[in-house]
């Protein structure tokens, strides 16, 4: 299996020693030191159509150390750096960014100026570290909160502790997702699964879980607890490059459930230098969609009435370049038409076994998803 | 009008019309008789040629109860002039003459009001002591018979006195005495700043003495005397000069007691008129001199002799200001005159910035004078101060908002000379509006207020570079601890060569002000596209 190029530790810690000697032999040269940032703007993003993901353009902004308004960012932007190494060469545990925000904290000498006023000013130079040495936050051995859950015939190896964990083992809770999913941390050892079904809900992964649908229909079956988080997105971008097997997603009928698919599968605007690594643009919308409703003869308490705010975004969303494709904006049409969302929840309204046992099968096996 | 009936609406007048006067509370009445009693003193001096030195001495006999002392080195009075000098109200030539020249005296109804107050509230006599050169010094004790409007003698004596000249007036009268604004020391420091050719000492109640010394060694020039121009000449006044004068034609009458009148424009002014030349001015009707005053003021006529006024002058007020506020910096103008109804007047201001006196979060301080004469009450209603809050002190290095007294760490003065000041009231404490007066005010506070402007943002910058050069130096430890982790390099290498980088920077003016376009600008649009049902950074 082979894995996504992701950068080592060594790597990392290349990186960042070359900006700063950068920085260094600027000052020796007696001249304003910069670091160059690829800008994280709106006007430097845009859908990669070829490659079928949202990505940052290359557009770059110049942080200068002798610029008023930079200078503090820029000594901010050295001791983040500065922190990421010495926790790297410690081998420390992977922190979360509030903790990093803590171990940065302080006042400066012979002053009453903090180094960082707060969590938000050190978690954007986080993310201005990561786009200037093109590594992931988990790369720079940093976390954000996981929240996916996972069942399924694989088997991983966690480097770290050396420990062996078997999704199929997993009971009733499954198997959460660690916050790290590198392949230096997180290895695949063992996948025999057909395909990945990642659900939107936790609830609707709960109960197929109970029902053993992995089982039943050999797959991973894992969810992001609506949104993903970073480390869900990245494992299901390894899955996608390293398994090589179908991925499915099952979302809610509205305009927000085919928002998180469309994460899971093309990335987001807000973290467009992550999509490379963490996009799966092979990933497909198995459901719910319009047209099921009256094909599955859904009873009508399944529907709720859309609200105003709802056809707006479904207006929003219809404009992004990534859901201009025909099937798309049909899709989006027919859902504005119809005027109700369907939770994927309300299927029990037509019967508890009805997603598994129905719903889900028989769309896989007639390849009825959108791409 | 018999000699009584005079006598009685004289005190009447000053009864019903104390609080016009003055003398309305027990605070103010002990501000105007000082204020009387210096100007007197000052314009004593001055006439003589004296440098004035003033002594002023509140003592306190109880607790409303106050004993006012006021002493100068004029030439002193004769034992013909002292009585009415002090005890007959509108005694002196001043009320007899046409025409006028700069001078205090307009200001207050005099000395005699101060005596007459004193005299009402406790009965006493007002004490003075009087020395001319070379004579020997009289004591009287004086009150003002306020039937007959006379003075009356209750005592006559001489002394030895050490003085080679001068005056002293002793008041004993009910008052109260104060420290806040308009107060008597208030009313002292502000006459010094704009007398700078007197040294006047203040004595407070509880013996603290306070001098002001002379910073001018020679005494202002002496205003000369105007006639009245055509063009501010008002009926009243016009009626009793017709009666008054000695010319015998109306022709005559206009050339020889008016200001730039030639016989063309006397000419001129009798054609719009349609009077005969050769009317005796005596037997004209008040519709005729109606008719010939509508003339004056329409006719041509050359702008008013401006001989008769005499400025501070730029210099000495600057100087003045600046001593008395320990001020960092200063300026002052002086315009030209100008005229407002036929009346020649002209406008001094002077403008003060940064002292210890002078809190940076507070509106100015603003000091106005009518003919060197402090105006201590009624700010607001001041034509001097209209025009103060009429500039854009924004854009001259102070705070202001709206059209209100601006705020910052700084003085202003403004002072008005002129024949005549046209005072909204009686009680003599604020300029009325005059285009022409608003206007000239104006230019001269705007263009201190250029030279203001240059000063504090030059200091500005200074304060800026040198909290640039802070923050640069303190980040720079910070820098130069995290470059030293990452190269490997000498923490205390890198920071000596980022000071020295610094230094640099800043001599030659390298560092970035805005800059160029940073990753973080544009951060927020894209948060409002993305933060969307809980997407995750």
């Amino acid at each position: 299996m082979g894995a996504i190029k992701g950068k080592t530790k060594k790597e990392v810690l290349e990186a960042l020693e070359q900006e700063a000697k950068q920085v260094l032999a600027t000052i020796n040269e007696m001249k304003n030191p910069k670091v160059k940032i690829p800008l994280r703007t709106l006007t430097n993003v845009y859908f990669d159509a070829k490659e079928k993901m949202i990505k940052l353009g290359d557009k770059t902004g110049a942080r200068a150390f002798y610029n008023v308004n930079q200078a503090k960012k820029f000594m901010q932007t050295m001791l983040v750096a500065a922190q990421i190494k010495s926790l790297i060469l410690q081998n420390s545990p992977t922190l979360d960014t509030r903790q990093l925000f803590y171990l940065l904290r302080g006042t400066m000498p012979h002053s009453d100026e903090d180094k960082f006023d707060d969590q938000d000013e050190s978690d954007a130079i986080i993310e201005d570290v990561e786009v200037i040495i093109d590594a992931l936050r988990e790369e720079l051995g940093l976390i954000a909160v996981p929240k996916g859950v996972i069942a399924g015939p694989l088997i991983v190896e966690d480097t770290v502790s050396g420990d062996i964990i078997d999704y199929t083992k997993m009971g009733a809770a499954g198997g959460a997702v660690p916050a790290s999913v590198e392949p230096e941390n997180f290895k695949f050892k063992k996948c025999t699964a057909d395909y990945i079904l990642v659900v939107e809900k936790y609830a609707v992964w709960n109960l197929l879980n109970q029902q053993r649908y992995w089982e039943k229909n050999n797959c991973i079956l894992m969810t992001g607890k609506g949104q993903p988080a970073r480390a869900e997105r990245r494992l299901v971008a390894r899955f996608e490059k390293e398994l090589k097997i179908p991925i499915y997603v099952f979302c809610d009928m509205d305009v927000y459930g085919y928002y998180i698919y469309s994460v899971y599968k093309q990335g987001s605007i807000n973290l467009a230098f992550f999509s490379e690594k963490a996009a799966a643009p092979s990933a497909r919308y198995i459901g719910f969609n319009v047209d099921d409703y009256e094909r599955f003869k859904l009873p009508k308490t399944a529907r709720i009435k859309m609200a105003e705010d709802d056809m707006k975004r479904i207006k929003e969303v219809k404009a992004y370049d990534w859901f201009k494709s025909k099937e798309w904006q049909a899709e989006l049409d027919k859902l504005a038409k119809f005027g109700y969302t369907i939770e994927s929840d309300s299927l029990v309204a037509k019967s508890i076994d009805f997603t598994a046992k129905t719903y889900l099968p028989e769309k896989i096996k007639k390849k009825e998803w959108l791409d | 009008m018999s000699e009584e009936l005079r006598a009685i609406s004289v005190a009447e007048f000053f009864e019903k019309n104390r609080h016009l006067l003055g003398f309305d509370n027990p605070i103010r009445a002990l501000l105007t008789s000082v204020k009387e009693a210096v100007d007197n003193s000052l314009d004593a001096c001055e006439s003589a040629k004296v440098l004035p030195e003033v002594l002023v001495q509140i003592k306190k006999i109880s607790e409303t109860r106050f004993r006012v002392i006021v002493e100068d080195n004029g030439p002193g009075l004769g034992r013909k002039d002292a009585p009415g000098a002090f005890a007959q109200l509108l005694y002196g030539s001043k009320f007899q003459i046409f025409g006028g020249k700069q001078s205090r005296g307009q200001q207050g109804i005099g000395i005699s009001a101060a005596v007459l107050y004193s005299q009402l509230t406790t009965g006493l006599p007002a004490r003075v002591i009087t020395k001319q050169k070379g004579k020997p010094a009289l004591v009287l004790e004086l009150k003002i018979d306020v039937k007959t409007n006379t003075p009356t003698i209750v005592s006559e004596s001489t002394i030895d006195w050490k003085k080679e000249h001068g005056t002293r007036v002793e008041l004993e009268m009910e008052a109260k005495y104060v420290e806040r604004k308009a107060s008597v020391v208030e009313y002292i420091r502000e006459t010094a700043i704009v007398n700078p050719h007197a040294t006047i000492t203040f004595i407070d109640p509880e013996g603290q003495k306070t001098q002001f010394k002379a910073i001018a060694e020679k005494l202002p020039k002496e205003p000369e005397f105007i006639k009245p121009h055509p063009h501010g000449i008002e009926l009243g006044l016009l009626l009793r000069m017709l009666k008054e004068t000695s010319a015998r034609t109306i022709n005559s009458f206009l050339i020889t007691e008016f200001d730039k009148v030639g016989s063309g424009t006397s000419e001129e002014i009798l054609k719009i008129a349609g009077l005969d030349p050769k009317i005796g001015p005596k037997f004209l009707t008040t519709e005729q001199a109606d008719k010939l005053m509508k003339a004056m003021h329409g006719a041509k006529v050359m702008s008013p002799t401006t001989s008769c006024l005499v400025p501070i002058g730029d210099a000495l007020l600057q100087k003045s200001l600046t001593e008395e506020f320990d001020l960092e910096f200063s300026h002052a103008v002086t315009r030209t005159p100008s005229v407002y109804r036929g009346m020649p007047f002209l406008i001094e201001v002077a403008i003060g910035y940064g002292s210890k006196e002078l809190p940076q979060d507070q509106t100015v301080k603003i000091f106005r004078f009518a003919n060197r004469v402090p105006l201590l009450y009624q700010q607001g209603a001041c034509a001097l101060t209209e025009a103060i809050t009429a500039v854009d002190w924004k854009s001259y290095g102070l705070q202001q908002s709206g059209d209100n007294i601006p705020v910052g760490p700084a003085i202003i003065i403004v002072h008005m000379a002129s024949v005549w000041a046209p005072f909204t009231s009686e009680s003599k404490e604020a300029i009325a509006h005059y285009d022409e007066i608003t206007k000239e005010a104006k230019l001269a506070l705007q263009e201190c207020g250029r030279a203001l402007q240059l000063y504090v943002g030059k200091k500005q910058r200074k304060q800026l570079a040198e909290k640039k050069a802070d923050m640069f130096k303190l980040y720079s430890i910070e820098l130069a601890e995290a470059i030293a982790a990452l190269t490997g390099a000498k923490q205390d290498e890198v920071e000596k060569k980022l000071v020295k980088l610094t230094d640099e920077m800043l001599k030659l003016g390298a560092i970035e002000e805005a800059g160029e376009k940073e990753a973080e600008e544009e951060k927020k649009p894209k948060r409002k596209l993305g933060a969307f049902k809980g997407e995750e950074d």
